[in-house]
């Protein structure tokens, strides 16, 4: 039972019985104010601590001089001196709560800082080319080699698969269409064409965006947090040249190939379907396919890998260099890589798409 | 006392963005010396000597190193200077991709003309200067934490730099790898005659090795001791200094 009596200035708090999470002290904080309390309890059979949680939450803007204890037990009036040791004047948060423009022109100027500083970065990427050139970067082969191992041969398997998967479901999906007007032969050059002009570089450069980007960032970012790469910038060591070209490079070069590669697998996987569900034969499907294989196409095909490549390395670095220094930044510019890759990419395609129809390729 | 200071703060004015830290702080720091920077956690210890470090710009100051102002130093000076620089990073900052060997040879490859063979010998050396002789071949994650801080520590000394700074060398050490760090410390500084400059909250260690320091005070957001740290012990000009080196002993009991 809790029973609250008020005597002018005075309040007193009577307990007894038992205390848990369930009782309730009906007391407003706000009545409180320049009152004494004394806390007074009698046969008490049980208590816990949400119970003097609360007497907390309702006493804590009381100051401690005020407060009298009386026959409490002995766990609970300890625990609630504790409590007040430091002074009842809980800290309160001074952050001041912005107002809908304030906030607008907040986002607004950290989207110009992340401008800034995404050009900045290009810039430094780009002095670091021109280094590269002149022979002048400080980087280790052994870490290119490194790299261009685990964007080359260690992502065929899973380029060749996904590949392999898109080409069947574009001629699955093409050869139902087809099939209303008794062409379904025209899947081989659906498949062939499809791949080998975006699609291939679209599915390539996703994956990669997932797998490679996404390790940039995390493997950078985590040097941030143990400041490797401070101990780089003060040894004078520029961080693109010696994390970024060797990234830069290993995925322009394993692109194409890779791009190559989901091209054929693309390809493969329309034969598949066309021979097994279409009942075409496997050499008309072969001539359909030979025939409306250009190689503008293809080269076309392989400038966007390259050109993701570029950005899914760029959005890999850029993020892991401009990383926080918790286990928690390291997550989000991981996340931010992959989502600008990709968003990026898109952008991009577009980009040459047009650029292609203007010049008439 | 010397003249000409290795380091010379003149006004700094240190944080990041808009939010400043420290202010009005001004120092020497004499060549030879070595010189503790002190204060309670969140002072801005760590944030003094990235920017002494030239990680982050100051808000406001000069800082002159071996004479030279460091806002309006060419990029040449700049590296030269650098070179002439080791840190000792908290968490050793040791590559985790390259081998010890690797780690400490990466400054001679980007600062000397050395052929591999000198490379090899002068890391092999530097690496027996900090007890880990033939520790060359073995990768970070393969060594305990205070192995990889002698580690972080070789590859600081590579260059045999005039100034080596140290930051929270202490921190998450046991006792005694801590006091054999300090022991390496005090023989860098005696047998090199390196200038050292350690960021410490760590009070054994501080009475240890320090030969002068500066206390940053929080709440004045400035120095507010300079000297020598057992002299400061012995009169510590604030209530702040004697609780901060008597671990939180009461002032007022004292000055009873």
């Amino acid at each position: 039972m809790i029973d609250i009596t008020i005597k002018g200035d005075k309040i007193t708090i009577f307990m007894e019985g038992v205390l848990d999470d369930i009782k309730r002290i009906n007391l407003p904080a706000q009545d409180l104010k320049g009152k004494k309390i004394h806390l007074l309890a009698d046969q008490i059979d049980s208590w816990n601590t949400p119970f003097v949680a609360e007497l907390y939450g309702i006493l804590k803007n009381t100051p401690k001089e005020n407060i009298t204890f009386e026959s409490l037990p002995n766990g609970m009036e300890r625990l609630l001196k504790l409590a007040f040791q430091t002074g009842n004047t809980p800290h309160t948060n001074t952050n001041k709560r912005l107002g809908f423009l304030e906030r607008v022109g907040e986002k607004g100027i950290i989207f110009c800082r992340s401008v800034k500083k995404g050009c900045i970065f290009i810039h430094q990427c780009l002095i670091s080319w021109k280094r590269q050139l002149m022979g002048k970067a400080v980087y280790r082969s052994k870490d290119f080699w490194l790299v261009l191992a685990d964007c080359g041969p260690k992502a065929i398997l899973i380029v060749a698969l996904i590949s392999f998967m898109v080409g069947l479901i574009l001629a699955f999906v093409g050869a139902l269409q087809l099939k209303t007007f008794g062409a379904q032969i025209y899947v081989a050059s659906l498949v062939t064409i499809g791949m080998t002009r975006i699609m291939g570089a679209i599915m390539t450069g996703i994956i990669m965006a997932g797998r490679t980007g996404a390790s940039y960032a995390a493997s950078i970012g985590t040097m941030q947090v143990n400041e490797e790469l401070d101990a780089l910038q003060t040894m004078g060591i520029s961080k693109t040249d010696f994390l970024v070209l060797p990234r830069m490079n290993a995925l322009l070069l394993s692109m194409p190939i890779l791009i190559l590669l989901s091209d054929i697998m693309g390809i493969l996987g329309g034969c598949f379907v066309c021979v097994l569900f279409w009942d075409i034969p496997l050499a008309e499907y072969v001539k359909y396919a030979i025939n409306s294989f250009d190689m503008t196409n293809f080269l076309v095909g392989v400038f966007h890998g390259m050109v993701f490549g570029l950005v899914i390395a760029f959005c890999g670095c850029y993020f892991g260099v401009n990383c926080g220094r918790n286990a928690d930044s390291v997550g989000t510019a991981t996340t931010k890589a992959v989502v600008y890759g990709i968003v990026w990419m898109i952008v991009m395609t577009g980009l040459i798409t047009l650029a292609c129809e203007m010049v008439g390729i | 006392m010397n003249q000409n200071p290795i380091i010379h703060v003149e006004d700094l004015a240190i944080g990041y963005d808009d939010n400043t830290i420290m202010k009005n702080l001004t120092f020497d720091v004499q060549k030879g010396d070595i010189f503790i920077i002190m204060g309670g956690s969140g002072c801005g210890k760590s944030t003094l000597l990235r920017t002494l470090t030239g990680l982050i710009p100051p808000q406001n100051g000069q800082i002159y190193i071996q004479g030279v102002e460091m806002g309006e130093a060419t990029n040449s000076q700049r590296l030269e200077i650098m070179k002439h620089m080791g840190i000792l990073y908290q968490s050793g900052a040791l590559f985790s991709s390259m081998t010890l060997g690797e780690n400490v040879a990466l400054p001679l490859q980007q600062y000397t003309k050395y052929t591999q063979n000198k490379i090899r010998d002068i890391v092999a050396f530097k690496l027996a200067l900090v007890g880990l002789a033939g520790f060359e071949n073995y990768y970070p994650s393969e060594i305990s934490g205070g192995m990889r801080k002698r580690a972080g520590l070789a590859r600081a000394l590579a260059l045999d730099p005039e100034i080596v700074y140290f930051d929270e060398p202490s921190a998450g050490l046991d006792p005694i790898s801590s006091k054999n760090l300090d022991d390496l410390i005090l023989q860098i500084n005696k047998s090199l005659g390196t200038t050292i400059i350690v960021v410490t909250h760590e009070l054994p260690s501080l009475f240890a090795i320090g030969k002068n320091s500066i206390f940053l005070d929080k709440t004045i957001q400035t120095i507010s001791a300079k000297g020598n740290p057992k002299e400061l012990l012995k009169n510590p000009p604030n209530k702040q200094v004697y609780e901060f080196l008597t671990r939180g002993a009461s002032h007022e009991k004292r000055t009873k």
